[in-house]
């Protein structure tokens, strides 16, 4: 290996990275965000689906898929790459995501620009899709222990990151589409192609703060004022470490698989049909002209719900221990459900107020999930662990549309909200299957720990904060 | 003998301002949309 190439690896290693004294843990929520509010623009596919539709005449379902398929890899990159990720260190895994996600729209531009479909499928769904898994947790592990005092509200930060990614995509991407002509009822597959070309390049850019940034902290390091010797303790907390292998050996990894992926699934019954679910419980209600802007504002406030929730909810679980705060998210949503369920489109008021609290934590189940890993199995390789965890989301995102979607098709003939009477109940169900899974975590068994003095370290590990309470 | 990465120099404030303003000046744009959507939700 020559010098430059020794010198180029050395800047993505973990060792490179060490925060010297005086570094600012200040730095790293927004070193996370750049990444997370780039990947997080998947959510905005659907931005695309239309002009894709028209433009390279395909079907909706066949639009469908770079989202679905990038879905899908988000969670099998995490669950593969994640020991990679937390031994490579976060920086190379900023760096590498970054260029997953950044070709996969260039791939799509050229597949839009060539019209060759799968191109474009392949390109953001597959290559794009790598680059959100291993994105999505690459600065989980350091901000844990850059926040050992505050993890909850350190991984709330960034996750919510990730829900407003679309926030700023949406609006972005539709004002290109329009400008470059590629919009209506003959948009131009070349403005398509501009626009994911300009994208791409722009998410390089923003992104590349991220690793430029991203530091670790040195072994020794602690907050400020901060003494791990009087930490509150809590029955569920581990001083130990547990490696990802022996981890997914445990009935903690897979109660807690459960609770997360019966959480998102709820979440996502309400979230896939917004707009329909709107339209479908107050019909009427407002002039027809300015219904479709009330549901597109519905939508926009699960949004807001659904972010706003990443981060209150998950800092909150810093004060009030994680597994009371799964206990309110999956106890109080399936009072929520039972809510809606009674009252249907009596009150609007109170249908917007149940529907944004339902969003509120299906955000804040994804964002309290890696305080929780810690708290259950430490720092030593959280990262992984998370990946592995993910697995449910992906599960998640086919079963919740699949459960909405097939009983809504079935119950066609039907109006109002009874269309989504069995829905709303299977999600209750759901709900109260992931609580009961939320009962049953307990410690982590000792036998499971590593035996090479992983733990009480701050930099390399774990600290803790209260859990069970 | 202690290297030049040993030693305490602390980041500059405006370094960190700036890394915030990365993140949130786009993110306040994207918000802002969101915000110009939901009066009509509440217009019937």
């Amino acid at each position: 290996m020559t010098t430059s190439q020794g010198h180029a690896a050395g800047f993505l290693t973990r060792e490179r990275i060490i925060a010297r004294p005086g570094w600012s843990r200040w730095l790293i929520p927004p070193a996370a965000l750049a990444v997370h509010l780039s990947i997080g623009q998947a959510y905005a596919w659907s931005v695309f689906k239309t002009p894709l539709e028209k433009g390279l005449n395909i079907s909706g379902v066949a639009s469908s898929l770079p989202f679905q398929l990038g879905i899908v890899m988000l969670g099998l990159s995490a669950a593969v790459f994640g020991t990679r990720v937390d031994r490579n260190g976060p920086r190379w895994a900023m760096l590498v995501s970054s260029a997953c996600f950044v070709t996969g729209f260039l791939i799509a531009a050229l597949g839009v620009w060539t019209r060759q479909y799968w191109l474009v499928v392949l390109g953001y769904g597959g290559v794009g899709g790598i680059g959100l898994g291993i994105g999505y947790i690459s600065p989980v592990s350091t901000l844990i222990k850059w926040f050992p005092d505050r993890p909850g509200m350190a991984t709330g930060i960034a996750i919510m990151g990730f829900g407003g990614g679309a926030l700023i995509a949406a609006p972005w991407s539709a004002s290109m589409l329009s400008a470059f002509g590629a919009t209506g009822n003959t948009p131009d597959p070349d403005g398509i192609a501009l626009t994911f070309l300009i994208m791409g390049l722009a998410y390089a850019v923003f992104m590349s703060a991220g690793w430029l940034l991203i530091r670790v902290p040195a072994d020794d390091w602690r907050p400020a004022g901060w003494d791990p010797a009087t930490r509150k303790t809590g029955k569920l907390i581990t001083t130990g470490g547990v490696s990802a292998a022996n981890a997914i050996k445990t009935p903690q990894f897979w109660l807690l698989w459960v609770v997360l992926c019966f959480n998102v699934t709820a979440g996502i019954g309400i979230l896939e049909k917004a707009a329909p679910i709107f339209s479908d419980f107050f019909a009427g209600s407002n002039p027809a002209a300015s219904f479709a802007a009330a549901a597109a504002g519905f939508a926009a406030l699960l949004s807001l719900a659904n972010m706003l929730g990443r981060f209150v909810w998950s800092s909150a679980s810093d004060v009030i221990g994680r597994k009371n705060i799964y206990r309110m998210y999956l106890g109080v949503g399936a009072v929520l459900y039972l809510v809606i369920e009674l009252t249907t489109n009596a009150n609007k008021v109170l249908f917007l107020i149940c529907a944004m609290l339902i969003l509120s934590f299906y955000g804040a189940g994804f964002a309290t999930a890696p305080a929780y890993l810690r708290d259950l199995f430490g720092t030593y390789e959280v990262g992984a662990i998370h990946g592995r965890l993910l697995t449910a989301w992906s599960v998640a995102g086919v079963l919740g549309p699949m459960i909405v979607n097939a009983i809504a098709d079935a119950h066609r003939d039907e109006a109002g909200p009874a269309r989504y009477t069995t829905s709303f109940i299977i999600m209750i169900v759901l709900l109260v299957v992931g609580f009961v899974a939320n009962e049953l975590i307990k410690p982590v068994d000792p036998r499971w720990h590593e035996k090479d003095g992983t733990a009480p370290e701050v930099g390399a590990g774990a600290d803790t904060g209260e859990v069970n309470r | 003998m202690t290297g030049p990465r040993d030693q305490e120099r602390p980041v500059p404030p405006v370094l960190v301002v700036l890394a915030w303003l990365w993140v949130a000046v786009p993110f306040a744009y994207g918000l802002w949309q969101l915000l110009i959507k939901l009066p009509a939700l509440f217009g019937g």
